[in-house]
């Protein structure tokens, strides 16, 4: 990543930050200004679950390829979606506070999100359990791969089914993105969103391109010591 | 499809001679049991309740129990001998097979204790139940027979089965406690249409899930 890309991000994110308070985004029927959480928390949930697909994802390449270096990138993965469910959960969590008048009372949301959580650490557990180097690759790709498998239940089908008060659910009375995917945000809410969604992910791209540097550097060095 | 039938009659021989899993899952039942109805003697137990809790003894049954299926071929180092006569497939089939009856024999013993023992609990429409119990029972043994092969190679086998095992399991535990409560508390077939509806597609995503991804875990 170019020098210039780094600096950018880092005013990109302020200025998404500083507009997601200061802009006007009108009225939004039992919302209002709490909708504005939406700046923070859906892209912290987009990137917990685009993490989670891209560790799956390197799983996957590398073991048709078994080369270390993908196993690396999904572990890596793992870990910023990691911080990232944790962001999301948190963020979530205080808008619920507000909004539903309790941090955390189970809705099916907030269920999914917790079992992600879930399968990331057990995925590092399972990590940490295995001491060959390319079992533990292929093991931890293979988990990988199976948690995402049942993952839609949650994210998509459980939601959908059950009652849930998250907007965008069956009993929410504030639809701002619904279940049939149309949106309902005004032109300047809209570029705010897409800016922090862009943002954040630029964000998350460049960690992850650091991260993977560090541990490649960090893996190749245990190996030139045995 | 014969090597399938070979692993599991293997084990099932070996199961009966030894009896190794069985009994030592029934005192496992029979003490969660008691601890449970010591816990709540006196008290009233909502229908619902009791249904969550008998999914609880289901689980942890199956997850003290289960992982002996590749667990004990790593500990008797005959693992390498499997590799060489049968196909993975078969293994994994052959293993699933097994668990799934091992499993369905200890629901009806714990169905039977629990209805035995639960005043609360009573089951209104039978149909919902059965079925509840056949489709979720086979989900759960074969999301967890597929954990006890990667879990086998592993350090800590004990206590990483449930860890990895309950993220998998959850839309599963969350849809046959649904349904069990839609049982005991009367309500008409259709009704519980959405969660058979997650508990077979949930069986057949693991299932085929497992049986693409056992050539990895079971080849080093």
């Amino acid at each position: 990543m170019k020098n210039w890309m780094k600096i950018g991000v880092g005013i990109w994110i302020a200025a998404v930050v500083v507009f997601g308070f200061a802009m006007p985004i009108g009225n939004i029927p039992g919302l209002g200004p709490k909708a504005r959480i939406i700046f923070f928390h859906v892209p912290m949930s987009w990137l917990a679950v685009l993490a989670f697909f891209m560790s799956m994802w390197y799983g996957i390449s590398y073991l048709r390829k078994k080369e270390i270096k993908y196993d690396i990138k999904s572990a890596t993965a793992a870990e910023l979606g990691f911080i990232f469910s944790i962001l999301a959960t948190i963020t979530g969590s205080i808008w619920a506070k507000f909004n539903w008048g309790s941090f955390w009372n189970w809705d099916p949301r907030e269920t999914s999100i917790f079992v992600l959580l879930l399968i990331y650490g057990a995925y590092f557990s399972l990590r940490s359990a295995l001491e060959n180097e390319e079992r533990r690759a292929s093991l931890s790709a293979v988990y990988a791969i199976v948690a995402f498998v049942t993952v839609p239940f949650f994210v998509f089908i459980m939601p959908r089914i059950m009652f849930s008060l998250h907007p965008g659910g069956e009993g929410s009375s504030a639809p701002i993105v619904n279940a049939n995917g149309k949106m309902y945000m005004d032109m300047n809410m809209r570029y705010v969103f897409y800016a922090s969604l862009i943002g954040f992910s630029v964000l998350y791209v460049w960690l992850f391109q650091l991260r993977t540097k560090i541990s490649l550097i960090a893996y190749n060095n245990q190996m030139e010591n045995e | 499809m014969r090597g399938a039938a070979a692993v599991f009659s293997k084990d099932l021989y070996s199961e009966l001679r030894t009896r190794y899993a069985l009994n030592s899952l029934i005192m496992f039942v029979v003490v969660t049991l008691s601890i449970i109805l010591f816990s709540t003697a006196g008290e009233s137990v909502s229908p619902s309740l009791a249904a969550g809790i008998l999914w609880i003894i289901i689980f942890f049954a199956a997850m003290s129990g289960l992982s002996r299926s590749f667990v004990s071929e790593e500990e008797r180092g005959t693992t390498m001998t499997l590799q060489l006569w049968v196909k993975p497939s078969s293994v994994l089939l052959g293993k699933l097979a097994f668990n799934a009856v091992l499993i369905y024999v200890l629901n009806i013993l714990i169905i039977s204790a629990y209805l035995l023992t639960m005043q609360s609990f009573r089951v209104q429409t039978p149909f919902i139940f059965f079925v509840t119990i056949l489709l979720g029972s086979f989900g759960l043994a074969s999301a967890s027979t597929f954990i006890a092969a990667i879990i086998s190679k592993a350090n800590s086998k004990g206590t990483l089965y449930p860890v990895l095992s309950f993220p998998i399991l959850l839309p599963l535990l969350m849809s046959v406690i649904d349904a069990t409560r839609l049982s005991v508390d009367g309500a008409s077939v259709f009704e519980a249409f959405d969660d058979f509806k997650i508990m077979l597609s949930y069986a057949v995503v693991v299932t085929t899930a497992a049986i693409v991804l056992f050539d990895f875990v079971w080849r080093d």
